[in-house]
């Protein structure tokens, strides 16, 4: 979960990256439609569209060690669902398929996010009416995530680099202290945000 | 629990669709109207800290870890609409950014983590800590509402065909009630240490509003009939008026029996689709009910 693994290419120069993120968005979100819900097995279906993706992937200049890496993280929980399929009679063949779709929905989705910064689709999802409050949300909420993590690794380092701690408890109460600590530090922060939004003239829309 | 894309079908998407945008919708109505302009940042800031509250990795026993959902933990902090909004923008982020989560699915992960979640843990724990104390209400909260959620989980699977009900529920059921108890423990921890150093940051942030609870409850509710329901759900609870609610659809599960394990079932049963009816009935009325007896229990509470 390192920040550069989300945006790292985002600002590459290639005609994917060069779509307006509004209409990118959209067209992301028809094939993920397209392939999650068409009922039965459209394996060809399934095949023109892995193929679709491949050449927009190439297109974008991408390290497909960078797309390959990204898939691999996503993957734990649909192999664990899909694995249930297989108990149950003709449990391969919902098993290949639940795979197939979830996969390339994945890729869909990744290509979108790793080719757009996020701050455009933001503007995207502004334009298309959500509501002002959540916007504002989702976008404190990434410009501080990463700012968040490092706080509360830099805070646990800190704790252990002054205590030691055999006990599984005492792992349990450190971990809960430096969570509380965070929430703390955040409603700090967010006071002080909150002060230089308004000095810069933000206000509740 | 996030579900990935493919996992569910087209009827199971748009319902549980429309289930999130509703609940979304109210929130932030309640959020607009009652929470002061100076906190608004602080919706962001909590999302952020539970995006990195979920980072943290516990251990479950046998070896495997689960992390925290924050369901209850938000909710505790920053009141259930507030609590809506914040958990909401976490799994969109995490389901556009991190691909954590499908898109097809976001609208039942958004209505299992961000509404169903907070809404129980909140429904639990207000009554609750009056009675209970902070500490076990929090803890009981925490652990209803992932079990609950990952029992909602487990019927949009198995409403979609793709998993049969006897196969999910007790994995879906089984693994969260384990983690659940990573969830109670470390959400009474972390509500515990805040309470030891800023115990007034609690206060402020749980506005008691009643209002807040009754259109995303009976949202909620309603989701656990329409897609909890139709199975033949042997729950082995009793508690709180959720379980009231639940018990309920035991009952109507017994009218129905039904068909669903046959996976061929292309759209909604006529007689199920009355099934669903007679239990949306049913659950407004011991909605009612439940919320008439939880207000008489407080008000007990509070005079004594």
């Amino acid at each position: 979960m390192q920040p550069d693994l989300i945006d790292r290419y985002a600002r590459l120069d290639s005609p994917v990256h060069a779509l307006a993120a509004g209409p990118k968005l959209c067209a992301a979100l028809a094939l993920v439609l397209l392939v999650a819900l068409w009922p039965g097995a459209p394996w060809r279906l399934l095949g023109a569209v892995a193929a679709l993706l491949a050449a927009l992937a190439a297109l974008s200049r991408m390290p497909p060690r960078f797309l390959l890496r990204r898939l691999l993280i996503a993957a734990p929980f649909a192999l664990g669902v899909a694995a249930l399929a297989l108990l149950q009679p003709d449990g391969l063949r919902i098993f290949l398929l639940l795979l197939a779709k979830s996969t390339l929905c994945l890729a869909a989705m990744i290509l979108l996010t790793a080719t757009t910064p996020f701050t455009d689709l933001l503007e995207a999802l502004r334009r298309a009416r959500v509501p002002p409050v959540f916007v504002t949300t989702l976008a404190l909420l990434y410009r501080y995530l990463f700012v968040l993590r490092d706080e509360a690794g830099r805070m646990r380092r800190a704790r252990w680099s002054r205590s030691f701690s055999a006990t599984r408890a005492h792992r349990w109460r450190v971990l809960a202290t430096v969570a509380g600590q965070l929430f703390i530090r955040s409603t700090g922060r967010a006071e002080r945000i909150y002060a230089a939004m308004s000095a810069r003239g933000w206000e509740v829309k | 629990m996030h579900i990935p894309d493919g996992f569910l079908d087209a009827k199971t998407a748009l319902a549980t669709g429309v289930l999130a945008v509703a609940g979304l919708g109210l929130a932030l109505r309640r959020v607009r109207q009652s929470f002061p302009p100076q906190r608004i940042p602080l919706l962001g800031l909590a999302a952020a800290f539970i995006f990195a509250a979920q980072l943290l990795n516990f251990p479950v026993a046998g070896g495997t870890s689960g992390h925290l959902l924050g369901g209850a933990l938000a909710a505790v902090l920053l009141g259930p609409a507030a609590a809506v909004v914040a958990m909401s923008a976490v799994l969109v982020l995490q389901c556009l950014l991190f691909s954590d989560g499908g898109v097809t699915a976001l609208g039942a992960n958004l209505f299992n983590m961000a509404v169903v979640a907070p809404v129980v843990a909140w429904a639990v724990f207000r009554p609750l800590e009056r009675i209970a104390g902070r500490g076990g209400a929090v803890a009981l909260a925490a652990w209803l509402s992932t079990v609950i959620a990952a029992l909602v989980c487990a019927g949009e699977l198995a409403w979609s065909g793709r998993v049969a009900w006897h196969l999910v529920l007790p994995a879906m059921g089984g693994v969260h009630a384990l983690i659940g108890l990573g969830e109670a423990l470390i959400t009474t921890l972390i509500l515990g240490a805040i309470a030891a150093a800023r115990p007034e940051l609690l206060e402020a942030t749980a506005p008691a509003h009643r209002r807040d609870l009754i259109g995303l409850g009976l949202l909620v509710a309603l989701g656990l009939v329409v897609l909890v329901a139709p199975f033949a759900c042997p729950w082995p609870d009793g508690l709180e008026r959720v379980a009231a609610r639940l018990g309920f659809e035991q009952h109507t599960a017994q009218l129905l029996k039904a068909p669903l394990a046959d996976y061929a079932v292309p759209g909604l049963p006529w007689e199920k689709l009355g099934t669903v009816i007679s239990g949306v009935i049913g659950t407004l009325a011991v909605f009612v009910a439940a919320w008439a007896v939880v207000r008489m229990i407080g008000k007990k509470a509070h005079n004594v």
